[in-house]
């Protein structure tokens, strides 16, 4: 008997979670990554905490949107060398359905990691304190909309043999209001501002991009397998 | 009106086709570019303001004009490609590409001449500035992505769907970047309403954006010919076509 879509799509979640909480070291790496680069900035500007401040929304969002690249360009990997690629590109649902799901067991193991220790960055940032709702909010929605925007690229590169650098160069124009956005939210908030309006955009974009970035993750892996 | 469509997919009937408009653009493109540069340069006023240094603005204006439109020709033709299967319309993205990419860079390097005396710096991050660059991230991403891929046919089915994404995310990356910061003067062409640029400029700028339409139409055809031509290379209807 074949299940509906909606079963479908939460096994594969069920699927796609299990198998990122079983290898931990995979989500700890970001975290480190980020931690680490986050320190190289104060090495190179200097201690000053008032400078840091300033610079610190920048910073944080900057160094989230490399780290969540660099993670996004295996997101498909396994799945295209151990075939289940093609298995879910044979499954009566729609590849949309798969590509939803993985996507989302990514974000849920990277992005939202990413956002719950956030503040400690920000802390040592010396960003001020009530920024600090508004930069988790942004960085929640906002990894989402990276992880999206990683998948399409990961998708289109993943049957290539050099597809690291090619991902950035793919991805890194098409994270450009992720990363306005999610600096003017922050940037505002620790000026003593309203940043709703920025987070509403932030949550447009990641509503958008969770409509209609599938159907482009899904043509993107057809292509990868057919080739 | 259908069967045009139906013949763009035979590369006999498209090269033909192709030598046709090539023949009529050249010299309309040689003199539309010649006398766009002589009455832009010479017989347009000087600016009230910036005197004879506006003048750039005759390439600047139509390079970014046609690099922008450029992508919107390569997604749609990359639509083509994946809804209908039109082998052309690989051949047209690809062409379209690296073309795009070269009218964005003049229009980046002139604006930044231009931005020298105006503004008193080589390079600003204004909004419209910060776009157009991003634009040109864009075009190196699809050219990119056709170089990485060995078999054609799923690199012209990768690009199309990278640059029907892009296209999605131009008007939104515009408009971010636009709320981000603005220095920029607003677009002086308006189609509705009254235009802020006066007509003794505005006529020569006109001639000159149809010019680099004109331009960019010619050297998109020619590099679909040239394609054409080294994919079959030993195809007999090329070598009669060619033994003309």
């Amino acid at each position: 008997m074949q299940p509906d879509s909606f079963t479908y799509w939460r096994l594969q979640l069920a699927r796609h979670l299990r198998s990122g909480l079983r290898r931990p070291g995979d989500i700890a790496n970001p975290l480190v990554f980020f931690f680490m680069v986050v320190t190289l900035f104060p090495l190179g500007l200097g201690p000053d905490p008032k400078v840091l401040a300033t610079l610190a929304p920048g910073i944080v969002w900057v160094v989230a949107l490399l780290s969540s690249l660099t993670v996004s360009g295996r997101l498909f990997a396994a799945d295209y060398e151990d075939g289940s690629l093609e298995q879910m590109i044979l499954a009566p649902q729609s590849l949309a359905i798969s590509a939803t799901a993985e996507v989302l067991a990514h974000w849920l193991l990277s992005g939202v990691t990413l956002t719950v220790v956030s503040p400690i960055f920000a802390t040592m940032l010396n960003l001020p304190g009530q920024a600090i709702p508004a930069l988790m909010l942004s960085l929640l929605l906002g990894t989402l909309c990276l992880s999206l925007i990683g998948a399409i690229g990961a998708a289109l590169t993943v049957g290539l043999r050099r597809g690291g650098l090619l991902l950035s160069l793919l991805t890194v124009p098409l994270t450009v209001p992720v990363l306005v956005f999610g600096t003017g939210a922050v940037g505002e908030a620790a000026k003593g501002y309203d940043p709703s309006a920025w987070l509403a955009l932030m949550g447009a974009l990641a509503a958008g991009g969770l409509v209609l970035a599938p159907f482009a993750i899904g043509a993107g892996l057809k292509i990868s397998a057919d080739s | 009106m259908w069967s045009i469509v139906h013949k763009m997919g035979s590369p006999p009937w498209f090269y033909g086709f192709a030598n046709m408009l090539i023949r009529w653009l050249l010299p309309l493109v040689t003199v539309a570019l010649l006398v766009g540069a002589i009455w832009g340069l010479l017989y347009a006023p000087p600016d009230f303001r910036q005197g004879n240094s506006y003048r750039i603005i005759f390439i600047h204006v139509p390079a970014a004009v046609v690099a922008l439109a450029g992508y919107y020709i390569m997604a749609f033709a990359g639509l083509v490609s994946l809804v209908w299967k039109i082998k052309m319309a690989d051949t047209a993205m690809r062409a379209v590409a690296p073309v795009g990419a070269a009218l964005t860079f003049i229009a980046l390097f002139t604006g930044s001449i231009w931005g020298k005396p105006t503004w008193g710096a080589w390079w600003v991050w204004d909004a419209r500035i910060t776009s157009m660059l991003i634009l040109l991230f864009l075009y190196l991403g699809v050219i990119a992505l056709f170089e990485a891929y060995e078999n054609k046919a799923a690199a012209a089915k990768a690009c199309a769907v990278l640059s029907l994404v892009g296209t999605v995310n131009i008007p939104i990356i515009y408009k971010s970047v636009d709320w981000w910061y603005s220095l920029h003067q607003p677009a002086s062409i308006k189609f509705t309403g009254e235009s802020a640029i006066d007509s003794s400029m505005l006529y020569p700028l006109l001639l000159n954006i149809g010019a680099f339409y004109g331009l960019f139409a010619l050297v998109v055809l020619l590099n679909m010919r040239a394609e054409l031509v080294a994919n079959h290379r030993q195809s007999a209807w090329l070598l009669r076509a060619l033994g003309e």
